[in-house]
């Protein structure tokens, strides 16, 4: 077992020992050594002006390159991985690197304290030779948020890289990451404070047994605003970022799997291929630095009640396998939120994955996202539905929402009121007024009551009417979308 | 170009690189894309330096009945406490009326007034440290009411001052008389600025007890004189320097003084160095916002839509202190026209105290919401004569410059003497094409049930200069060294508008040397003293004429040395891209710099500039108090889902007068995010406020500024290229920080419009802002539809 942390910063190998377990990246690169480039705009994830580059293994064993918000990176996730920073991109006489150069060109900058994190968001795209341009570019820069260019020159800059990004050289990459690989696990404990970084399954079941009471941490999308936001401190943390073992995504005959380690960004190919509002939903819950980190698996996990991945995946039918060391059970999803941050889960248990039926022939699922802002924001009303009709009956009807109620929940009174019902609008517009015996929605600073209860049931309406068109009719979306 | 010509006028670009007129890249360009330019947080500190952490309340109006610090005290890493009784001078960090505390923990009476209102502050070697110790306060509060809300303030007559009139005519009579009449109210929300770096300051001792202070602020004079008064020490013992802020916007005019007392305070108190600096949410807290603003109105009007008389009531929440609310209360009534002719006008203010965040300045000052207003009741006035709101505006604006008519004159009794909005709008509707698109929109929206569309018009005319006179003067410092390279100095403070680089751009052109050849430093009290804050939009008016003046008078000096030496004319000598010259005599900048100094010229020289014409009478509410004004216009398309409120922009055309511009490239970089940041206020920006007055949106998760993502796919953005200053602005130039930011009201006008097709019955849709989802599905069904 090791006891430190060995990760690459910009070039060279660090070794660090005695961890806090959730020592974030960000504070480690402006505190501890001085790379100042990288911004706080927030420490939650929401502004990008931290964003870094990661460079780590790739499930196809190449290498790949995410840009990450170094702000809720917890340190321990850098393990055998290679960070750069903005201090590291240009050359080596002070050359601007491209994208730096096209930034300066197209005036994309004003104050300048976005600008790295835009900068960075850029260069992974680039090293990943992703394509850039008017239409991916939104979605690649969505999590950088910048308030003095309203953004035209960035987009400018952006499509003036088009291609040029430089794919990365690969093989350096590669073994550069060799020279880190050292023991099967890595963990490390500083006073009375511990973090364990398993990277098999049969380590975690082990761990789990003996640590009960372990935070367990994926991506830190979520955990990590424990410690950024609420200053809470934990004494014991599990990181499951490196067992490969939860990274799976399967295919089968007719189910898709997808373990609780693959991230958003992973699963979003396979996701939008079946399904593809599931595809936008993922797309939009989180910027591409959430998404690069975030995982399915966690979404689910945490029980949180504003996670959007659950009312889709109850819409679904989609099964959570759980494990731990007294075995493994399937459980549908619906039933593992059993009330207000309270779920199915004993200590020691964890998410393995989920499993999603596939489409049969055609692919009825409607993800409905209602937010104040098309990307990046937590749902105010989530409605997802999926509507099977048969010579003009209704034969079943799953629909399920967030944002509803303490847990994602289904909407039961209206499903039974369209089962069996002939597919006309007064159909829906009987079972809209079912509404409100599923839900009694609250009033937060995301929208009132009253809008969620008169939302929630227009979106029935909205799948209705969308069914019979194509959804350019009835959808509005911002420029990152992937529906048009 | 010669030597010897008028202060501003006509450039002609010249060969040297940089000039005026040149779209330059931003100074700090390359620097910003290297992380290598330096914010308040990235300087290096020094290794015994302290942070200190503010102790926020979360009580909006209570009384404090016992304070126990002592497991603050204990803490580990708390090295001192500081609390109002820690203060040598005045407990006070307001920028004018002297009721902002510092902490109310100490304080002669210990009354917290707003949820987020500085309590105390916790000095430690970790900013975690200071944070974890800080919580172990124990306080007793006895809950007072409160009030938090405009209703609650207008019900409680709870005013900072006595309502405030504009009047100019009998406007109601001019009401009653006219054909048509009607009456409403808009209300709408406040803005955070989100300047992308929170606010940080950094304390580092010198001799004599002095302290070095490095902001991120807009105005380092007031910060100076606020902590020197704070210590009690002259304000020769303070000097502030401000080299860039990661955004301003107005949330950094008066709101650099807490964080920076506090950290001067600990200075004072241990000897030690001592930061300050907000994270996100603590920013979003504590420091003060837009004003969120009810207009109520009546008004009379004819059967083309123009306007008779109108009273308006503006109720603004100033919040629980004064800071810069009258003068962004007046703004806001100096506005209440925007472009229009109002004939017979009574305009009055209500300055609501309540026990909320004292509001701020924040880019337009007031002048935002003056013209939401206006518009709102031109909008109205349309749909209710079912006519074009294009139609009414054009009906309703100001005579243009150069016409005879006397539809000139503003509520304020001041002449608009420039007027060029009818032709500027002329050029925008044709370039946009807006008629043919209105018709088409018409037709498209029949034929979608589940999607609108919606189109707008709006023209903006702001007044350029400080409404309170005496700030509307500027200096500057210029060095020319003995090779030639000069140094550049002024009391304007970069907050990445590129003030730095135009102000430089007009130096390098007078002493006609590449732009590269001059350094901009930081803005630094002790080079420049008593400065305004960089606000008001005036930033390159006042400043680069104080510089221009500055380089004029050593340039002078190098004529008259040269004249001697050459013995020839002063006027005949020529300063020409990097050449000085007279008949058959030349001698390079560089060169001149050296011979002046081995003859004993002075090459370094203040320069000072005091806006002319202007005047202001407040109590009779009449006077010049703009030296001129600067106008645009917008048209703005967008689209709503009439089934969920969610709505878009998709397309905006946005046109703006900046007269003659210094740097093409800078100014239509102001004029979209300015555009952005108006639409993004009037549409997805929401602070919500629970019962208990306690901000529930205080970081990006909640609080949602434009995304890209939300930029419109069609974006065209011009200059007008016939605009010109009439008045002496430097190169000719307008103003251009704050007047775009107006343009975004095209965008909730346009949601109106949209709102208005998709409503069966013929009400008017009565949208209020931000027209966020809800409000814009709300609008859309509210009660009569169906
Ligand atoms: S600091 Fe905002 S995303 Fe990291
Ligand atoms: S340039 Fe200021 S936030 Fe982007």
């Amino acid at each position: 077992m090791r006891d430190h942390l060995k990760f690459i910063l910009n070039g060279e190998v660090r070794r660090v020992d005695k961890v806090d377990p959730t020592a974030t990246l960000l504070n480690y690169l402006r505190d501890s050594q001085g790379l100042t480039g990288t911004k706080e705009g927030c420490a939650e994830g929401d502004c990008g002006a931290c964003t870094v580059t990661l460079t780590q293994h790739a499930p196809d064993g190449g290498v790949e390159h995410k840009a990450v918000n170094a702000c809720i990176c917890l340190l321990p996730m850098l393990d055998g991985k290679s960070v750069t920073t903005v201090e590291a991109l240009q050359g080596k006489a002070g050359q601007p690197h491209n994208v730096q150069k096209a930034m300066v060109d197209q005036h994309a900058s004003q104050c300048g304290f976005c600008t790295p994190g835009i900068v960075m968001s850029l260069h992974a795209a680039g090293l990943n030779a992703d394509r850039l341009d008017g239409e991916t570019a939104p979605d690649i820069l969505a999590g950088n948020l910048c308030r003095c260019t309203g953004y035209g020159p960035i987009l400018k800059a952006a499509e003036a890289l088009g291609s040029k990004g430089e794919a990365a050289p690969v093989r350096s990459d590669l073994s550069a990451l060799e020279s880190l690989v050292g023991e099967d696990m890595t963990s490390g404990e500083t006073k009375g404070r511990r973090f364990f970084i398993p990277t098999r399954l049969d380590q975690l079941d082990t761990l789990c047994a003996d640590h009960p009471e372990a935070t367990m941490v994926a991506g830190a999308t979520d955990v990590g605003l424990w410690v950024t936001k609420a200053h809470r401190q934990l004494e014991t943390v599990i990181y499951l970022n490196q067992i490969s073992e939860l990274k799976t995504i399967r295919t089968g005959d007719d189910t898709l799997w997808i373990g609780a380690g693959v991230t958003y960004e992973e699963a979003l190919p396979a996701l939008s291929k079946h399904w593809p509002d599931l595809g936008e939903l993922v797309r939009r819950l989180g910027s591409k630095q959430v998404r690069n980190t975030g995982t399915i698996g966690g979404n689910i996990a945490n029980g949180s009640p504003i996670g959007d991945m659950p009312p889709a995946l109850i819409a679904l039918e989609a099964s959570l396998h759980l494990r731990g060391d007294r075995g493994r059970r399937t459980l549908k999803l619906e039933d593992y939120f059993i009330d207000y941050g309270k779920q199915d889960r004993t200590p020691g248990e964890y998410v393995e994955g989920v499993e999603i039926p596939l489409p049969d022939k055609v692919d009825r699922l409607r993800c409905y996202k209602l937010s104040k802002r098309f990307d990046v924001d937590i749902t105010a009303v989530l409605g997802c539905f999926d509507i099977a009709v048969r010579e003009g009956q209704i034969t079943s009807a799953r629909i399920a929402y967030g944002g509803m109620a303490g847990i994602p929940k289904r909407a039961s009174h209206v499903e039974n009121a369209l089962a069996g019902q002939p597919w006309t609008e007064a159909t829906i517009r009987a079972a809209m007024h079912e509404y409100k015996h599923d839900f009694s929605p609250l009033s937060d600073m995301r929208a009132s009551e009253e809008y969620r209860a008169k939302a929630a049931q227009n979106l029935l309406l909205k799948y209705f009417l969308e069914m019979q068109g194509d959804r350019s009719q009835t959808r509005l979306v911002g420029l990152g979308s992937n529906l048009s | 170009m010669t030597g010897v010509g008028p202060i501003s006028g006509d450039a002609t670009p010249s060969r040297i690189s940089g000039g005026v007129r040149r779209s330059v890249s931003h100074d700090s360009a390359l620097k910003h894309t290297q992380g290598s330019a330096l914010y308040v947080d990235d300087i290096p500190t020094p290794l015994n330096c302290l942070n200190v952490h503010i102790a926020l309340s979360d009580r909006a109006h209570a009384r404090i009945l016992s304070v126990d610090l002592e497991a603050v005290r204990g803490a580990p890493g708390v090295v001192c406490v500081l609390t109002a009784s820690d203060i040598p001078g005045s407990n006070d960090v307001a920028p004018v009326f002297g009721d902002d505390p510092m902490f109310v923990v100490g304080a002669r009476e210990a009354l917290v007034q707003c949820a987020g209102q500085s309590l105390f502050a916790v000095a430690a070697e970790t900013l975690e440290q200071a944070r974890h110790a800080a919580t172990l306060v124990e306080i007793e509060y006895a809950d007072l009411p409160a009030l938090l809300d405009i209703e609650a303030a207008m019900q409680a007559k709870a005013f900072f001052e006595e309502p405030y009139q504009f009047v100019r005519g009998a406007s109601e009579s001019a009401i009653s008389d006219a054909k048509h009449q009607l009456s409403g109210r808009i209300e709408m929300g406040g803005q955070e600025h989100f300047y992308l770096e929170g606010h940080a300051a950094l304390s580092i001792p010198a001799e004599d007890g002095d302290i070095v202070l490095h902001c991120s602020s807009q105005h380092p004079s007031e910060i100076q004189h606020k902590v020197a008064g704070m210590l009690d020490v002259p304000n020769n013992a303070i000097n502030v320097q401000v080299r860039r802020m990661g955004g301003g916007f107005g949330g950094k005019e008066t709101q650099g003084s807490l964080p920076a007392a506090v950290a001067a305070l600990a200075t004072r108190l241990t000897g030690r160095p001592a930061k300050v600096r907000y994270d996100r949410d603590d920013d979003m807290r504590v420091t003060g916002k837009r004003h969120d603003f009810r207009i109520d109105y009546t008004v009379g009007f004819d059967d083309q839509g123009r306007i008779d008389g109108i009273e308006m009531d503006q109720a603004a929440r100033c919040g629980m202190s004064h800071d810069l609310s009258l003068a962004i209360c007046d703004r806001a009534m100096f506005h209440a026209d925007n472009c229009y002719y109002l004939p017979a006008v009574t305009i009055t203010s209500y300055r609501c105290r309540t026990n909320t965040v004292s509001n701020t300045a924040f880019r337009g000052f007031g002048g935002p919401q003056g013209m939401v207003g206006i518009e709102r009741v031109i909008d109205e006035i349309a749909h209710h004569l079912g006519k074009d709101p294009l139609d009414v505006r054009r009906a309703n604006f100001y005579a243009s410059s150069g016409t005879a008519s006397d539809r000139n004159v503003t509520p304020y009794h001041m002449t608009v003497e420039d007027c060029v909005i009818d032709d500027l709008v002329d050029d925008l509707v044709a370039s946009s094409d807006y008629h043919t698109r209105r018709d088409e929109i018409r037709t498209w929206n029949e034929n979608s049930p589940v999607l609108k569309r919606g189109i707008a018009l709006t023209p903006v005319k702001f007044g350029i200069s400080f409404t309170v006179t005496h700030l509307n003067q500027a200096g500057a410092l210029v060095h020319v060294y003995s090779d030639g390279s000069i140094h550049l100095n002024h009391g304007g403070t970069e907050m990445g508008q590129g003030l730095f680089l135009k102000v430089a751009q007009v130096v390098a052109e007078e002493f006609q040397v590449d732009l590269d050849r001059i350094k901009i430093t930081a803005t630094d009290t002790a080079k420049v003293p008593n400065t305004s804050p960089t606000a008001a939009s005036s930033g390159t008016d006042l400043n680069a004429m104080a510089a221009r003046n500055a380089a004029k008078t050593i340039k002078g000096r190098m004529i008259q040395f040269l004249a001697e030496h050459w013995s020839v004319v002063p006027s005949s000598i020529v300063f020409d891209a990097g050449q000085i010259s007279s008949g058959a005599h030349a001698m390079s900048f560089d060169d001149l710099a050296h011979s002046a100094y081995m003859e004993r010229v002075s090459l370094s020289s203040t320069g000072y500039y005091a806006t002319p014409k202007i005047s202001w009478d407040r109590k009779a509410g009449r006077g010049r108090p703009f030296y001129y004004f600067a106008y645009g216009a917008a048209v703005c398309e967008v689209a709503i889902d009439t089934l969920t409120g969610e709505n878009r922009i998709l397309r905006a055309d946005l046109l703006q007068d900046v007269g003659q511009s210094i740097n093409p490239a800078i100014d239509l970089g102001q004029i979209e995010g300015a555009f952005v940041q108006g639409a993004g206020w009037l549409t997805t920006e929401e602070l919500v406020f629970d019962a208990a007055g306690i901000l529930k949106t205080h970081a990006p998760s909640t609080y949602k500024i434009p995304t890209i993502s939300d930029r419109a796919p069609d974006m065209r953005i011009h200059l007008w290229d016939r605009g010109k200053n009439r008045e002496d602005v430097i190169y000719k130039s307008k103003a251009v920080g704050e007047p775009p930011f107006m343009l975004g009201i095209s965008a909730l006008m346009a949601l109106s419009d949209a709102i208005a097709q998709a409503r069966p019955d013929n009400a008017y849709p009565d949208l209020g802002s931000p027209a966020t989802p809800e409000r814009v599905l709300m609008a859309v069904e509210r009660e009569g539809q169906k």
